[in-house]
């Protein structure tokens, strides 16, 4: 397409720019980012989570966060072989990258909450990561309930994470898209409380999504492994 | 103790308003299951937590704009504003729908839209977009700026109410008022409520007054 027919368009809709440079990506062949494997079968995480539920979640949201996140970043900096992680911290906190960084902290936190589950996770964590956790919250039980008001207070969409901030974890919330990333934090695992991550499945009762995600989903080998 | 439940009683307390309409009017446009969900659940939840934390305090015996207007852009009374504005925006919300909604608005109503937007088809795609872009939750408006029209979105309880303007009709884009019937659709339902739920009279009714 030729530049002054793009920004003719440009004038005329503010998303033709937008579709031209999707356009631009696509006759490429390259798109920047793609959308990170779940690394387990749909179906895997019910009764907890329901296949339906994990199908839209990964299929439809994540993979429309990556899909715009492309869209944003073809044509810029960002294009050329940028990290996920370094679009989500140099977008961050700039006014006029609102949108790339939604869709660039939306992709990473999506990737790090399907590695913060497993099929039969749950139970209890062991090692370092059990040693932290007594001295930081005073028992795994203590960690749970205040990882679950920490998830209901959650006003609006977001997250609840477990981050490690030198030498001590904390529980912490984040709105929307926003992530302990860009915070100076360590994140070692979240959970997701946007509502479509439980509605279909648990619809008001955000509480009982998170304690299903506590007791059976939690993949405490994931979380120490992410210990710095 | 007896003498506390009748101090209970007498003080004002707010009450959840009721829908206008069953819950299964709005079907197939949103289904009965959802507007329980979100009318008996999630509505009811903002009043009564409204009413325990307003219990004892400066704020019990308010209206609901006083207690939004009171408490707006202030950190320590997030959770009192969060209710009392869901509680308010909710009644709203269910007053902009009507089983008989979409068509054409009322003259009065369709004039000032053409001065704001040209055609109310225009006025119903900019509604649309700030439907559609409002990044997690949060509700799209109608609403009056002095004498004009102008479409407004506003995150999670937020509401023209603090903005200083007169809110005219509103469309609720949490996920929990699509999500069972559109999931991660929400331009359909947006669509689908413009064009066959909203209700103009209410709308034109907000002018006046
Ligand atoms: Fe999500
Ligand atoms: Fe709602």
């Amino acid at each position: 397409m030729q530049p002054f027919l793009r920004s003719a368009l440009c004038i005329l809709a503010p998303w033709a720019g937008m579709l031209a440079a999707a356009e631009a990506a696509e006759s490429a062949g390259t798109a920047a980012f793609t959308l990170s494997a779940l690394p387990y079968a749909q179906e895997a995480l019910e009764p907890y989570i329901s296949a339906r539920t994990m199908g839209f979640h990964y299929t439809k949201h994540h993979q429309a966060y990556v899909d715009n996140l492309n869209k944003l970043v073809a044509g810029t900096p960002w294009a050329n072989g940028s990290t996920l992680e370094q679009v989500v911290r140099e977008s961050a906190g700039k006014a006029d990258q609102g949108p790339v960084f939604n869709n660039a902290a939306q992709s990473w936190n999506h990737g790090f909450f399907w590695k913060s589950m497993k099929p039969g996770g749950g139970g209890q964590p062991e090692g370092r990561l059990l040693e932290a956790i007594n001295k930081s919250f005073g028992g795994v039980e203590k960690f749970k309930e205040a990882f679950l008001t920490a998830a209901v207070a959650q006003f609006g969409s977001g997250w609840v994470w477990l981050v490690q901030e030198g030498d001590s974890l904390n529980i912490v919330k984040t709105s929307n898209a926003d992530t302990p990333l860009v915070h100076g934090q360590n994140a070692l695992l979240t959970c997701d409380v946007w509502e479509h991550a439980y509605y279909l499945d648990y619809q008001n009762r955000r509480k009982d999504f998170v304690k299903a995600f506590l007791d059976h989903l939690v993949n405490w080998e994931f979380a120490a492994s992410q210990l710095k | 103790m007896i003498g506390n439940d009748k101090t209970q009683v007498s003080e004002s307390v707010h009450v959840l308003a009721p829908l206008p309409y069953a819950e299964n009017a709005m079907e197939p446009v949103i289904s009965a299951r959802t507007i329980g969900f979100h009318y008996g659940k999630h509505h009811k939840g903002y009043v009564e937590n409204l009413n325990k934390l307003a219990a004892g305090t400066e704020f019990a015996g308010m209206t609901l704009e006083k207690i939004v207007a009171a408490t707006a852009g202030n950190p320590d009374k997030a959770a009192i504003f969060n209710n009392a504005s869901q509680a308010w925006n909710h009644t709203f919300y269910w007053h902009s729908l009507s089983p008989k909604g979409g068509g054409e608005p009322p003259a009065a109503l369709k004039q000032k839209i053409e001065a704001a937007f040209g055609t109310v088809d225009a006025c119903k795609k900019e509604l649309a977009t700030a439907a559609t872009t409002q990044f997690g939750s949060g509700w799209a408006w109608l609403a009056l700026d002095g004498d004009k029209i102008k479409v407004v979105k506003t995150p999670n309880a937020d509401s023209p109410l603090t903005k200083n303007l007169k809110p005219i009709l509103t469309v609720d884009v949490w996920e929990h008022a699509y999500y069972l019937d559109y999931q991660n659709r929400r331009a359909d339902y947006v669509a689908a409520v413009l064009d066959k739920l909203i209700n103009w009279n209410f709308a034109a009714g907000n002018l006046r007054g």
